[in-house]
């Protein structure tokens, strides 16, 4: 039975979810012209979340409501980051959004379930909790995608990525129907004996395969990434920079909870199937990437490429993997923040700013943010010493120790061919002539444009100095 | 007399076999009423193989919740899309070859690797409602709201979320349409409908006599 210790390991969750309702509440009430309100306190709704999470610490791991719910080292620090993110989103998104008839309560409120779900995901302890938890995030993404309604561009954009998740999600359901059925249980930690010992090994294998899909839809994994292209260039800036960060964060920790803690004994087999997608994902991610002229279109597939590198981390099955895999998608996370908060500080009315050729000559006309996108592009590039390097670094090492060293090789000479194209960013804002007749304006809002310096410049600091994060990633997954 | 086991496996494989059937039916018939139909049965069938296995309660959610409001609700939207049949199916035939190809590799895949150990596999565990000496629908309702109180809770907060984004979507406010706000009906005041216009009671003057034609 549940009782009251049960509530206090969950309060951060309890009090974003009550905090959600009464936002949602107030947005009713509010008059249109008052909307900052809204901002700042759901601004402030995630920062309170950050502080229960950090603040509210009981000796971990501890579990709620008879193992539903997991507290340790991994969920708090996915879920410390995935409130970052989100709170970083709400404040490069105002302007844009503003600018574009989408300021609205519904962004704010869905984005905050969105993370909750996000939360709910990263903590799950049973499947039934790991398949909710990633509705709730699923179901408040596909929304957000569609919240501009008069662009037929987001529209599609909704479509397919309703489409499609609905597609993965099924498939997720099957197999985990298929773990149940071989193994009689459907708490993660009992699946972890029981899967040891079964009647049926083939049936379990089979019900991993479809979980796999199901993993690899969600991470955006080749050959499940066809939703991520339409689906980045497609929705709203504000809402990329969204989905393009926190769910990132959960996808791996959906990962680790369904492989590790629940089907860990089958890691040879998960390994090799990981191992494929990985290549995949990097050979299609950084290829394609080179042709594309936008530069949504060119993050999404760069995004496709970094979710191999992720993989690369999770073949290793063992706590090093683990901790280089959600260094990496920190960093990713980070990294894809600063990447696109960029786009959204150029980006104003009537004008995306989404084209690589609107970057041409950025460097004379605003140095500063000019400087700030190289920092992103380098260190999505992995160029030493930005923190994108030390995180590649990280997951190639933990191939190499898995016994994978044609895989860290492939996963290194896809970061050259990955280079290019950044490099290509890079030298169109430094090299190329501004075109004529268009004129940079810098969005005014100073919160936007001193947290986007912030974010860029602690690319570069954990870059230099990232030891006390890989500690706490380390520290997460004790062996 | 026949076995009681063997006549419920009989009636396993029928219920499945109408279950299967009837979904084959739903993605291949022409007609989407028909369709719709067919998927009641599909949901009909699946609810038999339910009490099967004894759980009743769920069984008699299926028929109420499915079959009663929901499919009923897919008629009329699928009556009031009247969907041209002719161009939906275009691509039918062309597509049906690769599509048997790989629905009969994926079924021999499938059923190399469970279908043929299935046969052996052991029946269903004992039922967890008769050992705890509950009916059916109490144990469930047990298991909801002790063991699986936090999931419920999830789900209905994915419940919240779907009222939200439909709202997000759908609510617009036009302008230039009429359409009645009732809140505006009662609040109406009379004497902004009616004015009534006080003046001197005047005698309707005759008309004026013809002139007689001169």
């Amino acid at each position: 039975m549940p009782n009251l210790t049960d509530l206090l390991i969950l309060l951060p969750e309890l009090y974003l979810t009550a905090a959600a309702c009464l936002l949602l509440l107030l947005d009713a009430f509010i008059r249109p012209e008052q909307r900052n309100v809204l901002h700042w306190l759901s601004l402030a709704v995630v920062l309170v979340a950050i502080y229960l999470v950090v603040a509210n610490q009981p000796p971990f791991p501890v579990t709620a409501y008879g193992g539903m719910f997991v507290r340790d080292g991994v969920a708090e620090i996915l879920k410390v980051f995935a409130l970052l993110c989100t709170a970083l989103v709400f404040v490069y998104a105002r302007p844009y959004l503003a600018d574009r008839k989408l300021y609205v309560g519904e962004f704010y409120t869905l984005a905050i379930f969105a993370t909750l779900g996000v939360m709910l995901l990263v903590s799950a302890g049973n499947l039934v909790m790991v398949y909710l938890g990633l509705e709730l995030l699923t179901l408040s993404s596909y929304a957000l995608v569609a919240l501009n309604r008069d662009s037929a561009q987001s529209s599609e954009a909704a479509i397919k990525y309703f489409v499609l998740g609905a597609l993965a999600s099924g498939m997720l359901l099957y197999g985990m129907s298929m773990v149940y059925g071989a193994t009689g249980t459907l708490a993660l930690a009992q699946l972890h004996g029981a899967a040891a010992h079964t009647a049926m090994p083939n049936l379990l294998v089979f019900g991993l395969i479809f979980v796999i899909v199901g993993i690899g839809f969600k991470l955006g994994a080749a050959p499940f990434h066809m939703w991520i292209p339409d689906v980045y260039q497609g929705s709203p800036t504000a809402v990329t920079v969204f989905i393009g960060s926190a769910p990132k964060l959960a996808a791996f920790g959906m990962a680790y909870r369904l492989l590790e803690t629940g089907l860990g004994d089958l890691a040879p087999h998960w390994q090799q199937m990981l191992a494929a997608l990985a290549v995949l994902s990097l050979a299609i991610g950084n290829l394609v990437a080179i042709v594309q002229s936008n530069l949504k279109r060119l993050l999404a597939y760069s995004t496709i490429s970094h979710m191999g590198y992720l993989l690369l981390g999770l073949v290793n099955a063992g706590p090093e993997g683990y901790a280089a895999a959600m260094f990496y998608a920190i960093s990713y996370a980070l990294m894809s923040t600063a990447a696109f908060g960029v786009i959204l500080a150029l980006a104003r009315a009537g004008f995306e700013c989404e084209e690589i050729d609107d970057f041409k000559g950025l460097n004379q006309r605003s140095p500063w943010l000019a400087f700030l996108m190289m920092l992103a592009m380098f260190s999505l590039a992995g160029v030493p010493p930005l923190f994108g390097f030390f995180a590649k670094l990280l997951v190639l090492q933990a191939a190499i120790h898995a016994g994978m060293l044609w895989l860290a090789i492939v996963g290194a000479v896809f970061a050259i061919v990955g280079l290019y194209y950044y490099l290509r960013v890079v030298k169109v804002m430094y090299f190329d002539k501004p075109v004529e007749g268009s004129e940079v304006r810098v969005q005014p809002d100073a919160g936007l444009r001193v947290l986007l310096s912030v974010n860029a410049l602690v690319l570069l600091a954990l870059g230099l100095y990232w030891g006390p994060l890989l500690g706490w990633c380390r520290a997460a997954f004790p062996g | 007399m026949i076995d009681p086991n063997l006549f419920q496996l009989v009636c396993f494989y029928a219920f499945a076999a109408v279950t299967v059937a009837a979904a084959l039916a739903v993605i291949t018939l022409k007609n989407s009423v028909h369709a719709v139909l067919a998927l009641v049965l599909t949901f009909f069938s699946a609810a038999c193989v339910w009490l099967l296995a004894e759980a009743e309660f769920l069984a008699i959610a299926l028929i109420v919740v499915y079959v009663g409001a929901v499919m009923v609700l897919f008629l009329f939207v699928v009556m009031m899309l009247d969907i041209n049949q002719e161009q939906v199916r275009e691509g039918f035939i062309r597509f049906l070859p690769v599509g048997i190809v790989v629905a009969l590799v994926m079924l021999a895949e499938m059923l190399a690797l469970i279908g043929v150990r299935a046969m052996r596999a052991v029946s269903m565990g004992p039922n967890p409602a008769e050992a705890a000496g509950l009916s059916n629908t109490a144990w469930l309702g047990r298991a909801l709201y002790t063991d699986y109180l936090l999931p419920f809770e999830v789900a209905a907060l994915i419940l919240t979320v779907g009222v939200v984004a439909a709202v997000a979507l759908t609510l617009r406010k036009r302008r230039g349409v009429r359409h009645q706000d009732a809140g505006e009906q009662v609040r109406v005041d009379p004497r902004s409908r009616i004015r009534i216009v006080k003046m001197d009671a005047v005698r309707a003057q005759a008309p004026a006599p013809k002139e007689p034609q001169a």
